[in-house]
């Protein structure tokens, strides 16, 4: 494995690792961090696809225009892909909304049943 | 066309302050059903008015800044339906949710549902796409939790669980799509894919991801287990409109897209498509029949029929690409959207009428319900209506639907599968019999003396859904012998469009992004009816189209003879 798929790699461990939480954690919150992970590891992986590498000798560069039109071209060369970027904002603004409505939900169901324990609020069978 | 998104878009952010004037009256109804009913008026008119593809750039940006929306002949099918059933949940809805507290909060969520059901089915790219199905399940996961008790709570709680892994998979792939073709509108993906020969190993890994995306969002078979627990919980119309449109404007549609448009009816994802559609039809229908709740026996149903659409997708990718014939592939791909628009009728029908029993009676079992057919004449007849539509009996709309999957997976040589549709249609008769028998037959049992009949404006919801069981099947008896009428025969164009013969397709994949260049002539039949006298016109035909059925009686009897042993 390269160094360049190393963050790739983070990324996607990041996945599995709010997958396992989410199938394997019996604690409401836990849950509830493991769809957080999971959706941070989508992000990343997201806007992992933008990065661009530079040319030898060169850092890459966030894509904002600050010497004006005239340097866009020298801009559009060195910097970093803007679409992915301009993704994960959105992305971002909905991963907030179900968070609060999850932890909405949870405190709902704390109410109900005192407990965040989800092996005992089993009234749904599959 | 952007208005379809922007006109519930708007009525959401209405509502709470039309919800704190009105209170709890319900008259709070008045204001989304009259913008609902503007946009079906608007729906309908987009389906009739234009043949081409109509493609809209937000903000008049073009091509690689902009962002497009695009009405084909699928969308355009699936926007009617949409609006058909959310206007019928509405009816229903004002005397239904009277019980509820806080109406003007229930219609904001439910006119966000719609504006994200809209915008997925006519967004052109694919984070769009998904954005609007996160607006459509955001609204429907508080929807799903409107009663706020613990089981309401928890089956949301699933939902949302599972809902959010599918968007995490969606965006990986959308992630992985963009990495690979540097795009993000269906129609380019597809070109790029295109150009490169066929799809590679990293787009089908991105291909996964979005399987398993919308698998979760369509509650196909192996990732079915939140629709059995929300469903059930959630208001009866929201059940209608969960079951009815969102798993298939957020499920079936985005597979359709995907497998057709993006890669170009492969094979691989034929066969995994059928096995999703075989899986969830016979493990859905199997779970259904031992039910002892009548909205989870629905539920259930939802699955093994959204099965039905997907098999048949499945297996005209398949029939792609072993060269069958491109009527036969045609064929099976307008059975499975003529069930989809089918299946949001009449799953929306039994829906309702669900609620209406539980409106009546307060309760859900099958086994304490009984006599309701005198009980509640208006809504006894539609739930018979609506049960024997969906269990597929002549000469209701689930018939020609099912008819017509079983008759292209024949044509297209694939016994095994058109025999297991068949067997399936059996089972899902047995079920809807069981529900027949325990609501509507026998005496009246202590639970549901009080019963009475419930308000008008649900009656009035049922009925006019019921009436839609029978109109359908009068457009499925005119789209028999060729003309298949001008409704479903654009959408089942359009997705066949990536498949079906040679180039063709490409023409019109490549035409969504440019608006209005003038569309190849298809090889439409001369006496298709377009435009809007095709109402008359469609008149006409059906009695055409019933002369020429005389002609294709032998082909017909047969077919009719194969259902005919199912449907005892």
């Amino acid at each position: 494995m390269t160094l360049a798929m190393m963050p790739f790699m983070l990324a996607f461990l990041l996945l599995v690792a709010g997958l396992y939480a989410i199938v394997a954690k019996r604690n409401l919150i836990k849950v509830i961090v493991g769809i957080l992970v999971l959706d941070i590891g989508a992000n990343l992986m997201l806007v992992l696809m933008g990065y661009r590498t530079p040319p030898a000798g060169e850092a890459p560069v966030a894509p904002i225009l600050t010497g004006g039109v005239a340097k866009a071209d020298e801009l559009a060369r060195a910097a970093v892909d803007p679409v992915p970027q301009a993704l994960i904002l959105t992305s971002i603004v909905i991963g907030l909304s179900v968070t609060a409505l999850v932890v909405a939900l949870g405190v709902r169901l704390y109410e109900k049943y005192g407990t965040f324990d989800t092996n005992l609020m089993r009234n749904l069978k599959g | 066309m952007p208005l379809l998104v922007a006109i519930p878009l708007a009525g959401g952010f209405l509502m709470p302050l039309v919800g704190r004037l009105t209170g709890r009256r319900r008259s709070t109804a008045a204001l989304p059903i009259l913008l609902m009913a503007g946009v079906l008026a608007l729906a309908v008119w987009l389906l009739l008015a234009a043949d081409e593809p109509l493609t809209y750039w937000i903000g008049g940006w073009d091509f690689p800044i902009g962002i497009s929306m695009v009405a084909d002949g699928l969308s355009r099918l699936m926007v009617v339906v949409v609006a058909t059933v959310s206007l019928m949940a509405l009816v229903f809805s004002i005397d239904y949710m009277a019980r509820f507290t806080s109406p003007g909060l229930y219609y904001t969520l439910f006119m966000l549902m719609v504006a994200g059901m809209n915008g997925v089915i006519l967004s052109g790219d694919l984070f769009n796409m998904f954005v609007f199905i996160e607006v459509a399940c955001i609204a429907s996961y508080a929807l799903v939790a409107f009663g706020t008790e613990s089981d309401e709570l928890e089956a949301s709680f699933k939902y949302l669980v599972l809902g959010t892994v599918a968007s995490a998979f969606l965006l990986v792939g959308i992630a992985l799509v963009y990495n690979v073709t540097g795009h993000l509108n269906w129609a380019k993906v597809g070109e790029a894919i295109q150009t490169a020969g066929g799809a590679t190993l990293p787009l089908y890994v991105a291909a996964a991801f979005f399987l398993m995306g919308f698998g979760l969002k369509a509650a196909m078979v192996p990732f079915h287990a939140w629709l059995p627990d929300a469903h059930p919980s959630a208001p009866a119309p929201i059940s209608a409109m969960l079951s009815g449109v969102l798993i298939k404007a957020a499920g079936v549609y985005t597979l359709a897209r995907l497998v057709f448009s993006v890669f170009d009816g492969d094979p691989a994802l034929g066969w995994i498509l059928v096995a999703l559609g075989v899986l969830s039809m016979v493990l859905g229908a199997l779970m259904a029949a031992g039910q002892e709740d009548f909205k989870r026996l629905l539920a259930y149903s939802s699955i093994s029929q959204v099965g039905y659409v997907v098999l048949a997708l499945g297996a005209a990718a398949l029939m792609h690409a072993r060269g069958v014939a491109p009527m036969v592939v045609g064929l099976a791909v307008f059975g499975g959207l003529f069930h989809l628009a089918n299946h949001a009728i009449f799953k929306a029908l039994l829906f309702l009428c669900s609620g209406s029993v539980e409106y009546a009676t307060g309760t859900r079992r099958l086994t304490e319900l009984g006599g309701l057919g005198r009980r509640m004449p208006v809504t006894g007849a539609c739930l018979r209506v609506g049960t024997l539509a969906i269990s597929g009996v002549p000469p209701l709309n689930g018939f020609w639907s099912k008819l017509i999957i079983i008759f292209a997976l024949v044509l297209g040589q694939m016994y095994v599968l058109a025999a297991v549709a068949a067997v399936v249609s059996f089972l899902t008769l047995m079920y809807y019999a069981k529900v027949q028998r325990y609501v509507l037959g026998g005496e009246p049992s202590e639970h549901v003396a009080p019963a009475r009949e419930v308000p008008a404006g649900m009656c009035l919801a049922s009925v006019l859904l019921a009436v839609l069981c029978f109109a359908a099947s009068l457009m499925a008896l005119e789209a028999m012998p060729g003309v298949r009428g001008p409704v479903l025969t654009p959408a089942s164009e359009a997705v066949t469009a990536g498949a079906a013969a040679g180039r063709r397709g490409r023409l019109i994949s490549v035409e969504r992004d440019r608006p209005a260049t003038p569309r190849q002539p298809e090889n439409v039949d001369a006496t298709t009816p377009t435009g809007r006298d095709s109402h008359r016109e469609r008149r006409k035909h059906l009695a055409a189209g019933l002369g020429r059925r005389v002609g294709a009686v032998g082909a017909e009897s047969r077919r009719a003879a194969v259902h005919g042993e199912e449907a005892p």
